[in-house]
This record gives C-alpha cells, sequence and structure tokens, in this order.
C-alpha cells in the first residue's frame, strides 16, 4: 500500500501534472497552429481589446442575458468552477503536500469551510448529472461521455470528502483521491474538459467579431 | 473631330462654352461631359414637359426625345446618345438617330478608334447586339455580358440557347448557356459563361465557364480547358500567340494559368485583371499577396507597395515597360506606378494615363469636392468643380486639361514641364 | 417527442437520387476536413453540451421546446454525426442534414450571444450547406435563386434591360409628384451609389420610388448603375456556394468603383447587407468592404443628424419595431434605427426582447426562399414572434429587411394579428418636408 501511495504520490503526480502542463500548451499551440494555417482570414479579425471586453463581461456572474435567464444554473456554475480552484489551491491537506515539495505556503481554507465547500461541490456534481437526465434539452445532446467526463470531475471530490471523513480505508481513499485528480489532470487538455483551455479563445474570437466588425455587444 | 495628331495643342487656354448658355428653353442640365479632343461640352437637357435634347456647346440638337440617356463620345469624337422616340429605342449619332428603332436599347459601345458603334438590344422579349445600327440575325431569350472586339468587326455575348421553365433546377444543370459571336451561338452549352473576349484578330473568344455548381473553367470557341479549377476570372488572349491566360483558384488560392496550365502558382488571396503589355513579353496582374494587402504582380512576382483597401486601374504604358494603378488605403486613393505610390492623397483618383513615350503619368483627382489633374505625383495648380481625364500630346510634351469652373468650361493646354516644374 | 416530419422537397430528393455512400463521404471530409479549420476544432471540443443554447432559438421556443430544434440539437443532427462517422451516414441522413440546416435554422446568431463560450452555431450550420451544395442536394427554391445570381448577377432573373426600365418608369412616376426629380443612372463621380436587391425593380418598385424621394429631396448626389452589379443580395451565401458569392459581390463592388463613388448606400434588407459588409468581401481579400457600406437604417440616421431630412408631420398611429438580425446583432444599428422612429412616430412600442437580442423573423438565412414546401413548418417555427408581436396591441410594425417582411407577413396571416407592416423608408416618405412636391 506504501509503495502504491508513493507512486502515486510521486511519479505519478509528476507525470500528471507534465501531461497536463504539456498536453494543455500541446493544445493552445496546436490550435493556434491550425488556425494560421487554414483559418488565416479569421486572424485579421482579432482583437485584443474586443476580446478582452467579451471575456471580461462573460465573467462576471449575472452579466449576461443568458446568465440572467437561468439564474440558478449561473450560480451553481460561478460556484462550481470558484469552488474547483478555491479547494485545489487552499485546502490545508494540498498545502501541506506543496510546502513538503517547494517549500513554499499561503493562506489555507479552515477544514471546516473546506469540507462544506467539498460537499457542496458533489451537490453540485449531482445537480449536473440530474440536469441532463431531466432537462430534455441537455439531455437530448447528452451522451456517455458527458457523464464519464462529470465522473471523472466529481471522483477527486468524492474520494476526498470520504478520505477526509475517514469513510473506508484512509489509504485506499487518499490513494484513489490522487489517482482520480491524476486522472482528471490528464483529461484536460485531450477531452472536452479542454473548454477550460480553449473558452478564452473562442470567446475572445467572437467578441472580436462582435465588437470591432459588427459593433454590437455578444452577451 | 480631328485626329488626335492634329488637334490644337497650342499652349493656352480658352472658354469653350458657359454652360448656363443653350440656345433653346431648357429646365434642367445634366451632367456635363466633354469630347476627347476637348473642343466640345455637352449635356442632356430637359427642354419641356417629358421632352430631352441633348446641348453641345450652347446649341440644342434638333430632335426632342421623351428621355434621352447615356451620353457618351466615341473616341472618334461622335457623340452618342439613347433616346426614346414614342416608345422606340434608337442611337443617337450627333443628333442623327439610327435608322430602324428598337424595344430597347442599352450599354453603348465603341471600337478603339471609335469608327464602330454597338449598344445591346432587346426586342419582342429576345436579346442581342446591334452594331452600326444592324442587330443581330438571332436573338435570343436572354443575353448578357456584351463585347465589341477592340477592331469593331465581331461582337458576341453570353446567350441563352434553350428555354427555361421556372425553378428548373435539373434542367438549368444540363447547361442552357452559351457564347454567341455575331449572333452564331457556339454549338455547345454550359451551366454558366461569363466575360467573353476576343483575341487580336478576332478570329477566337475566350469566355469563363462553370460546367456544373462547383467546377470552372475556361473555354475558347466553346472548348474547354481540360483543367478544371475550383474558380476562375477572366480570361485574356497574349496579343501575338493566341495563349489564354486567366486567374484560377486551387486549393483556396488563387494563381494563374496559361491555356489550363499553371504559370503563377496560387498563392494569392486573390488575382485579377490581369494585362500582357502590348508587346506580350510580361504579364500583370492586381493581386492579394496577404489577406487585406493588395498590389500590383509582373510575371507572378507582387510589388512591396501594398495597400489595405483597394487597387484598380492598372494601366500598362505604351512601351510595356511601365505600370501604374490606384490604390487605397484608409479611405483615401493615390496613384502608384513602378511600386512607388505618389505622395498625394485624395478623395478619388480616375484611371492613370500614360504619355506615349511613357515617360509621365497624370491622372483625374478629387480632393474636399474640387478636383484638378495630377501629373508624376504634382498637382496642377487649378482646380475645377469638375475636370475629365487629362489627355498627353502626341509629342508627350504637353497635356490637355478639360475642366468646369464657375459654370464655364474651359480647355487649357499646358506643357507637362509647367506642371511637374 | 412528437414525430419529426421530414419534408418532401424537389431539389432535396431528386439530387439525393444521385448520391452515393462515397461521395457523401468524400464530400464531408473534404469540406469539414480542408475547408474548416481550427474554429470548428476548437467549437466541437469546446462545446460542453450544456443546452444554455436552447433558449436562443426562436424554432426551439415555438415548437414547445422541442430539443431538435434547439441549436445545439441542429448540431448533434447534422456536424457531430458527420465527425463522429468520419462522413460515413447514410443518404437520408443527408437529406434531413438539409433540411435542419438550411429551413430550420435562419444563421441569426442569436445563439452566439447565449453560448458562454460564444460558439458560432450559424457557421456549423453554414458547413453543412456548404456540403449540401457539394452533394447537389440543396432545397429547389433557393437553389433556383442561386442559379439566377449566376445567370443575371441578381436574384429574381432580372434581365439588363428590366432593370434599366423599371428605374426609367419610377423616374417617370416620381416626376409626377417631384417634377425635378431624377434617378441618375451610371453617374460617374456621385457620391453615393444606391444598391437594392432583386425583387425591388420585379416586385416592389414603390421603394425604389421611396428611396429615390428621399434622395432628390435632401439633396444627396446619387446615381443607381445601368448594368449588372446593382443587386446587393446573395443567396449563394446561404446555399453554401461561396464561389458564387465571391462572384456577385465582386461584381457589386466592381461597379461601385468603376462609377467612382464614395460609397455605397444599400436598401432596406439584412441579408444583403451581410453579404456585402461581412462575408462576401472576405472571400474574396478584402478584410473590410473597399467601398464603404451603408445600410439604409444608418443612412437615414445621418441624413436626420446632418439636417438634410426634416420631418413634416409624425406619423400618430403606434408602431412597434423589429430588429432584422443582420443590422443589429450584425452592425449594431438598433439604436440609431430607434432615433430616427422616435423621430418621425410619436409612439414606438417595443418588443421584447428586442434590439441585439431580437427574435428573428424566421424568414432570413435564406430559409423563406426554400419557398413554398417548407413555409408552414417555418411559420409554425416563429410562434414566438407572433407572440410578442401581439403583445404589443399596435397595428403597425415597421421592419427594415425584405426577408423580416416575408417572413413576418406570413406570421402576421398565420396567427390572426392584425398588423400592418411597413418599411422605414416608407414612413420617412410620408412625413418628411418635400420642398420639391407639387
Amino acid at each position: 500500500m506504501q509503495d502504491i501511495y508513493l507512486l502515486v504520490a510521486g511519479p505519478l503526480a509528476w507525470a500528471a501534472w507534465a501531461i497536463f502542463f504539456l498536453g494543455s500548451a500541446y493544445k493552445i499551440w496546436s490550435t493556434l497552429a491550425v488556425a494560421k494555417q487554414k483559418d488565416q482570414v479569421l486572424l485579421n479579425y482579432v482583437s485584443f481589446r474586443y476580446a478582452l471586453r467579451s471575456i471580461i463581461n462573460w465573467s462576471i456572474p449575472f452579466n449576461t442575458t443568458n446568465m440572467r435567464l437561468h439564474p440558478v444554473f449561473t450560480g451553481v456554475a460561478f460556484f462550481f468552477h470558484i469552488a474547483f480552484f478555491v479547494l485545489l489551491i487552499f485546502i490545508s491537506a494540498h498545502q501541506i503536500m506543496i510546502e513538503e515539495g517547494f517549500g513554499i505556503g499561503w493562506v489555507t481554507l479552515p477544514d471546516i469551510v473546506a469540507d462544506i465547500l467539498a460537499f457542496a461541490v458533489l451537490g453540485v456534481c449531482v445537480f449536473f448529472a440530474v440536469r441532463r437526465v431531466i432537462r430534455p434539452e441537455v439531455n437530448y445532446v447528452t451522451d456517455w461521455t458527458d457523464y464519464g467526463l462529470l465522473a471523472l470531475v466529481t471522483a477527486p471530490f468524492l474520494t476526498g470528502v470520504l478520505a477526509y471523513h475517514q469513510v473506508g480505508d484512509y489509504m485506499t481513499m487518499v490513494i484513489l483521491h490522487m489517482l482520480s485528480a491524476e486522472i482528471l489532470l490528464v483529461a484536460i487538455p485531450f477531452t472536452r474538459l479542454s473548454h477550460m483551455l480553449l473558452a478564452s479563445l473562442t470567446r475572445g474570437y467572437i467578441g472580436s467579431e462582435f465588437g470591432m466588425v459588427r459593433h454590437v455587444n455578444d452577451w | 473631330m480631328t485626329q488626335y495628331s492634329a488637334w490644337d495643342w497650342g499652349v493656352g487656354s480658352k472658354t469653350v462654352a458657359d454652360l448656363s448658355a443653350c440656345d433653346c428653353d431648357i429646365e434642367w442640365r445634366e451632367e456635363s461631359l466633354a469630347s476627347p479632343d476637348g473642343e466640345q461640352v455637352a449635356a442632356v437637357v430637359k427642354t419641356g414637359d417629358a421632352e430631352f435634347g441633348v446641348c453641345v456647346n450652347g446649341e440644342c440638337w434638333e430632335p426632342r426625345y421623351e428621355r434621352v440617356w447615356y451620353l457618351k463620345y466615341s473616341p472618334d469624337g461622335r457623340l452618342t446618345a439613347l433616346a426614346n422616340d414614342q416608345g422606340d429605342w434608337t442611337l443617337c449619332v450627333n443628333g442623327e438617330q439610327w435608322e430602324e428603332g428598337y424595344g430597347f436599347l442599352w450599354n453603348t459601345m465603341f471600337s478603339k478608334d471609335g469608327s464602330v458603334i454597338a449598344c445591346c438590344v432587346a426586342d419582342s422579349m429576345t436579346y442581342g447586339m446591334v452594331v452600326d445600327g444592324v442587330a443581330w440575325e438571332n436573338l435570343y431569350a436572354n443575353a448578357n455580358n456584351f463585347i465589341l472586339s477592340p477592331d469593331g468587326r465581331k461582337s458576341a455575348a453570353v446567350v441563352q440557347t434553350v428555354p427555361l421553365g421556372q425553378a428548373e433546377i435539373f434542367k438549368f444543370k444540363e447547361g442552357v448557356y452559351s457564347v454567341a459571336v455575331d449572333g452564331e451561338a457556339w454549338d455547345v452549352n454550359f451551366v454558366n459563361a461569363w466575360t467573353p473576349i476576343f483575341n487580336t484578330d478576332t478570329s477566337l473568344v475566350a469566355a469563363q465557364i462553370r460546367v456544373n455548381l462547383f467546377d470552372y473553367t475556361i473555354a475558347v470557341n466553346g472548348k474547354p480547358w481540360a483543367e478544371i479549377f475550383n474558380q476562375v476570372w477572366e480570361p485574356r488572349f497574349h496579343p501575338k500567340t493566341n495563349a489564354v491566360v486567366a486567374p484560377v483558384r486551387v486549393s483556396g488560392r488563387w494563381g494563374m494559368a496559361r491555356d489550363g496550365k499553371l504559370i503563377w502558382q496560387p498563392t494569392f488571396f486573390q488575382v485579377w485583371q490581369q494585362q500582357f503589355n502590348p508587346s506580350g513579353d510580361q504579364l500583370a496582374a492586381i493581386v492579394c499577396p496577404e489577406y487585406g494587402r493588395w498590389t500590383l504582380a509582373v510575371d507572378g512576382k507582387p510589388w512591396n507597395t501594398t495597400f489595405g483597401d483597394m487597387v484598380m486601374d492598372m494601366t500598362y504604358s505604351p512601351d510595356g515597360r511601365r505600370l501604374a494603378a490606384l490604390g487605397k488605403q484608409d479611405g483615401k486613393w493615390t496613384v502608384f506606378a513602378d511600386d512607388r505610390p505618389w505622395s498625394g492623397q485624395y478623395d478619388m483618383c480616375y484611371a492613370p494615363v500614360f504619355s506615349p513615350d511613357s515617360a509621365h503619368v497624370a491622372a483625374r483627382v478629387e480632393k474636399q469636392g474640387r478636383f484638378t489633374i495630377v501629373v508624376n505625383g504634382k498637382e496642377y495648380g487649378t482646380t475645377f468643380d469638375q475636370c475629365f481625364d487629362p489627355t498627353f500630346s502626341p509629342d508627350s510634351s504637353k497635356v490637355l486639361i478639360r475642366g468646369i469652373a464657375g459654370g464655364k468650361y474651359q480647355r487649357i493646354v499646358e506643357p507637362v514641364t509647367q506642371i511637374i516644374g | 417527442m412528437k414525430e419529426r416530419v421530414w419534408i418532401q422537397d424537389e431539389g432535396i430528393d431528386r439530387g439525393a437520387e444521385k448520391l452515393t455512400p462515397e461521395r457523401i463521404e468524400k464530400t464531408i471530409n473534404a469540406v469539414l476536413g480542408n475547408e474548416a479549420g481550427a474554429r470548428l476544432k476548437a467549437y466541437v471540443e469546446t462545446c460542453a453540451h450544456c443546452g444554455l443554447c436552447a433558449e436562443a432559438c426562436h424554432f426551439y421556443m415555438s415548437r414547445d421546446k422541442d430539443p431538435r430544434f434547439s441549436p445545439v440539437g441542429k448540431v448533434k443532427q447534422t456536424i457531430w454525426e458527420m465527425l463522429d462517422k468520419k462522413g460515413k451516414v447514410s443518404v437520408e441522413f443527408m437529406k434531413q442534414a438539409v433540411q435542419v440546416a438550411q429551413t430550420e435554422c435562419n444563421l441569426c446568431r442569436r445563439c452566439v450571444q447565449y453560448c458562454p463560450f460564444g460558439i458560432d452555431i450559424a457557421y456549423m450550420m453554414s458547413l453543412v450547406r456548404r456540403i449540401a451544395h457539394k452533394l447537389e442536394i440543396t432545397p429547389l427554391y433557393i437553389q433556383d435563386t442561386a442559379h439566377s445570381h449566376s445567370a443575371t448577377m441578381n436574384q429574381m432573373w432580372v434581365k439588363d434591360d428590366e432593370w434599366i426600365d423599371a428605374l426609367h418608369w419610377q423616374e417617370d412616376e416620381i416626376r409626377e409628384e417631384l417634377p425635378a426629380a431624377r434617378i441618375p443612372l451610371d453617374k460617374e463621380g456621385a457620391e453615393i451609389m444606391y444598391s437594392v436587391i432583386g425583387p425591388e425593380p420585379k416586385f416592389r418598385t414603390q421603394l425604389i420610388y421611396q428611396a429615390a424621394a428621399i434622395m432628390n429631396e435632401t439633396g444627396c448626389d446619387w446615381t443607381m448603375p445601368a448594368t449588372p452589379g446593382w443587386d446587393n443580395s446573395d443567396m449563394a451565401m446561404y446555399t453554401g456556394d461561396s464561389e458564387m458569392m465571391g462572384r456577385l459581390k465582386r461584381m457589386h463592388f466592381d461597379t461601385a468603383a468603376r462609377l467612382r463613388v464614395k460609397k455605397i448606400v444599400m436598401g432596406e434588407c439584412g441579408h444583403a447587407f451581410r453579404s456585402v459588409y461581412d462575408t462576401g468581401n472576405r472571400v474574396l481579400g478584402w478584410r473590410m468592404p473597399p467601398v464603404p457600406v451603408i445600410h439604409a437604417l444608418e443612412f437615414y440616421w445621418d441624413l436626420l443628424n446632418s439636417g438634410k431630412l426634416k420631418v413634416a408631420k409624425k406619423f400618430e398611429e403606434p408602431v412597434t419595431f423589429h430588429d432584422p438580425c443582420n443590422v443589429v446583432r450584425g452592425r449594431g444599428l438598433h439604436e440609431k434605427a430607434r432615433e430616427v422612429v422616435r423621430a418621425f412616430c410619436t409612439n414606438l412600442v417595443e418588443m421584447y426582447p428586442n434590439k441585439e437580442h431580437n427574435y428573428c423573423c424566421a424568414a432570413g438565412g435564406g430559409v423563406i426562399n426554400c419557398g413554398p414546401p417548407f413555409k408552414n413548418a417555418r411559420v409554425e417555427g416563429n410562434r414566438i414572434k407572433a407572440e410578442q408581436l401581439r403583445a404589443t396591441g399596435v397595428k403597425v410594425c415597421i421592419a427594415p429587411c425584405h426577408n423580416c417582411h416575408g417572413g413576418l407577413e406570413d406570421i402576421i396571416h398565420k396567427y390572426k394579428l392584425d398588423i400592418e407592416l411597413k418599411f422605414l423608408g416608407e414612413i420617412i416618405y410620408d412625413c418628411m418636408e418635400k420642398p420639391n412636391a407639387v
């Protein structure tokens, strides 16, 4: 068990982060390279100013028309994305590992807050799953990959919560937690989770077209 | 009108006509037009209730019509207008109308020397051309893309040879269009045909064709090139060899093909309006070497001076060694010749004109609503309310300037050295 | 879910008879592989299948939120399947894909404003149309219109002489009211070239009359071409025939350049504006239109603000204003249009949502041009617009776009709305100062 722990906490973690960073860099680079080759015309319509205008406007909760049309989803989605990163960066258990590895640290979340956040994120994952089932317009465009990706995202939180609350074998849970997080990291550049990387590009492009050429807001 | 060399090339200026004066009563005067030699100024005038005429140097043509329009001087100085006489259309040349009347006439064309005048004709729902008053024997259900050969001997148009009912898309795809020369259609039909053009001795006609909804090529006397392209533009004949060149698009980029084979690699975002120089040893075109930048290319090699908005009116010098064109950047026009732009920026420029010895380039320009001419980048001191294209004297030493200022039309001959200093 | 209705269309059905699986596969892969690039790839890989675009679509809203009519639902029925199967789709699938992309999407781009990632679904539907064009399974009527464009350089098979004749006729007509008025043909050096769409000389000559009245009475230096190139419309853009789109737009801009005008002012048409201002120039290599293009709405606003256009009387009846997609989402003219409407009308009652968030008329994007076979489906697909119109309670709707007129007319008829449609130019013509009128 200890060996497995050392493996997932050591080489596998390094590998996952490496694949994540390299894969992400490759993803963005390859998208831009193809754009340069095949969408050269479009690159002429990219404006930094209007790209940024669009990205900022879509980063403010309830700022866009569609966000206001779907207040619950908007709230939940913003919470999810923010909580995802807050937990990743500010949870004390992660902090300890970072400090051990790199000798740096920053403020951490009180465990109770982290715990509530983690439960809430799990709740959001359930919400996402239920929404996929019960909303016809979502269900119609949902296939197994959507549930698969949701499962990938849910797994680190579920295992994290279980480990924290010592449900099941602690070591097993910790290993599963790390493993699932590593799988998620690796998956990001190579699945539709890559929206994390590409969203700013698609948003920026359309924001430029709307702002610079069409002189109209895209939100 | 006298021959070009015999025009009055004596330096000086004279007022040819006061535009407010006319020997008939007029309600209004339309746009003024100056004759090539500068000795006349003409306009369509309204002379009464639904009655129009043409006023030349203050004198009205005798005949009056319900409508007169499309006033044009032929290169040999004859003044033509399309006129509607009690429902029939005719062409008036220097006040004399063609004998025959037609259902409708439009788009007056001239041979290069002006000796032949042609029009498009529609009569009883059939279409074709009338050359010097004589219509094609065969007229068609529709015709367009009309052309008169430079020597005036032949005329051609794209014609519809097969009747086509409403929404008959499958019949359309079998081909209902052809090219007719002097009214005789090629014995083959295409899905589309555009921009027919004659070779020097008028024995050949080349046109763009579409053979289905997405394959394009060039046909010469009805025979398509063996090669098919994603898109093509207007063909041009070599002045001596009868080879045909046309811009062609391959895998999304434009190049140039000669008789179906690529001679300019398809690297451009656009290529069009190609021209051979008079001797045929050089081929130039307007090109877009990088997206949104325009210039000229000579034998496939683009110039360095590029413009963002547009390039047009590419013109070869008579000796075929120089090229000039208009370029527009940020809404302002200029002339560029020999890969160098003029320093002046104008609201509008007209096609550049070379001197017969190819040494000078001139153009009519507009700045803040005033017109003048510019020679080799140097503006003529005087401005006009309106002016016409400049013409160089046969020995290239003088320029004929035709302009209107203060309601008076002036003819000015100025030494080139006076303008370029 | 209700059973899906697949409509018979001669163009699609007879075209499909000639299809083979090999040709379909080759064509799909050629278009998606060679012509589409990083944009399509990024769109497909970024889409989170969240369904948030659904309510942007009037078809979805009007069809009781049937998910097959949501924007992403249309992508699923077309592009996703083509990509998943690497082009190995059936003839039947292609026929259905054409119906979805060509008649159930107006390319109005409203969903672009609702997608968190800004995915341009209209672009993907255009790709499907491009594939259909290459497979020759475009619906009959719009294909016929594209053929007209190719053969005559206008939308309505108008012959060279008929165009000039229509202008002469309108000039004669207008002189009854404005004796000194002219429609100057082919006037080199005029400031403005006024261009219209094919149906104007054919069916709606009064619009040319009204435009000429406005031009004359506001003292504009203008002209209309006496040659092909006068038509700014472009159904080739909507059948995926981008080569023909380029040919049409070249003709249009070359004509303006030949006439040495400073700008092109175009009539109240939406799709033509999109073609001239946004898409057509691009396929030719012009980053922006080489001759500035001013839509009628902006032109009216300019005239009003420069003091050339003066209000003689107000249009008293309450009006509502329909925002055409291609000039609001396509050019942001909604505020200027309203300023003009308010100047001429006493009471403007808004529809909601409006301005750049308007609902489309369901005719645009070439949908109405697919003709009678799809008419009922189209009108049923825009119940929401009828509800919007009804809620205003007004009897006059200003719609400054030809396609919108067609679409709204059908809706008004079907849903029994007692509303009269007007172009803005009509109201201006009626209410402006005409100092030279007799």
